[in-house]
């Protein structure tokens, strides 16, 4: 890669962080919208999301008397973290600097990072809520945490890498296969993902006041600024995790050179497929009910079977002598 | 010769094993007893399947007819005979509460590494395509037997019995093209006796200890203590 090309390449990555950052709240508002028809309600505009940050940004923060610096810095750590793993994530360009030099590794590290300040912030004021929040985020992710890093090994021995980047390339130049392997990588993935954003068989991202809650339960405290970059940082990571199983498992369309068409078609591509991504979780919280907290556990059981058994079969199945 | 050089048919054999190997493991965590008859009805309909996608694969016409004979008996006719059963028996809504859960998952899986040690030097001959799944029946045969282990339930553990002999049919599809047709009906009838003397059994063994429970079996003694 020549210097030239490179700056560009760097533009371009710089952009597509921006571009996580900007789009974001759009497929939470789409979310929201699509749960919203699904339940015979209007719902709220797709932009709501957006008017919220606005507002949340612009309002005085209040800060408990309780609470350490660390209360206040953990906003800033979950947001960069959180932002900077997505970056590592290729939305629309294949080849770019940022996802060379992070593997998938670096990505659920950054997300850990991320996870331990918010529960360090969920305990810091002392309040019963937030305790109890970060206890829980914490159990969760403990479980979850395995299950993803062992359906990343099941993609990572058939492409012969941990780079996010690099695994996209392989699925495309492998073309349309039935390996049994990336079925079931794709099911814990997905039942990963959906533990580790709060969507709904695990926890409820639309409550407030709830005994149950877990992600709302360690940001109760936090208002104004603070607020908005801890919500913030929780709709990058539902993006990243949508742009991550989007792109992995259904890579058709990611641009793979510097070329103005192909970087067109793959943006029109992954808003296509973030979008029918979003309808299929509306979809899914809208017929399925929250477990019991007790029953996550079991959830994340069932994730780390799948990935599992991809493993598995990726051995038994797929290599062959 | 790796997954990717085979047609798309034969992948689509693959992945259907796997998933049959993921109903053994389906059926090993269910609690309700009406569930698990449903995934045993799952699971006999996908190894049905299989010998069909690869009479479509292979060019093996005389796969179709195995194939319909263990959709009429595995998928439809033995589930329907269980549900009788157990509705008979009066357990539709009966839960038992699985022992060690998570313990009995990972066993299974140890099972499945087992099996594919056990069938490696096999797989290195080189059969046909299907060769690798021989792997994978004898780990739904071993995890049949698991379940027949862990279970206390009768009726679970017939399911478990049953299951056996769904990865034992696989097996003979996989390493064999399938066997003659007097072997196959003969097996298919021996199953359905198999389950109505199950069926007979489950209605003494209720009489006699008030329960199918059979752990309780072992508490029986002549005289009281």
């Amino acid at each position: 890669m020549d210097h030239g090309l490179s700056v560009s390449s760097w533009a371009l990555a710089v952009l597509q962080a921006l571009l996580y950052a900007a789009l974001s709240p759009l497929l939470v508002g789409w979310i929201r919208k699509v749960k919203a028809r699904l339940q015979n309600r209007r719902g709220a505009p797709m932009l709501q999301p957006y008017r919220d940050l606005y507002k949340l940004l612009g309002k005085e923060a209040r800060v408990a008397h309780t609470a350490s610096p660390l209360f206040l810095a953990a906003p800033y750590v979950v947001f960069v973290a959180t932002w900077l793993a997505a970056a590592t994530v290729p939305v629309v360009l294949l080849d770019q600097p940022a996802s060379s030099i992070a593997d998938i590794i670096v990505l659920v590290g950054l997300l850990a990072l991320a996870r331990f300040f918010l529960a360090l912030a969920g305990m810091d004021v002392g309040t019963a809520f937030g305790g109890m929040g970060s206890s829980r985020e914490m159990l969760i992710s403990a479980l979850a945490e395995p299950a993803m890093l062992m359906a990343v090994f099941t993609l990572a021995v058939s492409a012969h890498t941990t780079n996010v980047a690099s695994v996209i390339d392989y699925q495309l130049s492998v073309g349309l296969a039935l390996r049994p392997s990336l079925l079931f990588a794709f099911g814990g993935l997905a039942l990963v993902a959906i533990a580790e954003t709060g969507r709904i068989p695990v926890d409820n991202p639309a409550t407030h006041l709830e005994l149950t809650m877990i992600h709302e339960a360690m940001i109760l405290e936090y208002s104004g600024r603070y607020l908005a970059l801890m919500e913030w940082a929780a709709q990058i990571k539902l993006a990243l995790y949508g742009v991550l199983i989007a792109n992995i498992f259904f890579p058709w369309g990611v641009a793979q050179s510097f070329a103005p068409p192909a970087l067109g078609l793959a943006a029109v591509a992954i808003l296509l497929k973030l979008a029918l991504l979003g309808a299929a979780l509306a979809v899914a919280e809208t017929v399925l009910a929250k477990m019991r907290l007790f029953r996550a556990p079991a959830f994340l059981q069932l994730a780390l079977l799948l990935a599992l058994i991809g493993l598995l079969s990726h051995v038994i199945l797929e290599s062959g002598t | 010769m790796s997954i990717l050089e085979l047609p798309l048919l034969q992948q689509l054999v693959l992945v259907l094993a796997a998933v049959v190997l993921f109903s053994s493991f389906v059926l090993l965590a269910q609690s309700r007893l009406v569930s698990t008859i449903h995934a045993f009805a799952w699971q006999g309909a996908l190894v049905a399947a299989v010998p069909a996608v690869a009479a479509a694969a292979g060019d093996l016409p005389h796969l179709y007819f195995s194939a319909l004979v263990t959709l009429l008996i595995k998928a439809l006719l033995i589930p329907w005979m269980l549900h009788r059963l157990v509705r008979h028996l009066e357990l539709e809504r009966h839960i038992e509460s699985l022992r060690l859960p998570a313990l009995v998952n990972m066993v299974a899986v140890v099972l499945v590494i087992f099996s594919y040690w056990l069938v490696l030097p096999m797989v290195q001959q080189g059969l046909t395509f299907t060769r690798n799944i021989v792997a994978i029946s004898l780990a739904v045969v071993l995890i049949g037997l698991l379940m027949m282990v862990s279970r206390r339930q009768a009726v679970a553990q017939v399911l478990g019995f049953m299951s056996m002999e769904n990865g034992l049919f696989l097996a003979a599809v996989s390493a064999t093209r399938g066997m003659p047709l007097v072997v196959e009906l003969g097996v298919a009838f021996d199953v359905l006796v198999a389950m109505v003397l199950f069926g007979v059994f489950f209605f003494q063994i209720r009489e006699s200890i008030d329960s199918l429970d059979v752990d309780r079996l072992n508490r029986l003694t002549e005289s009281d203590r």
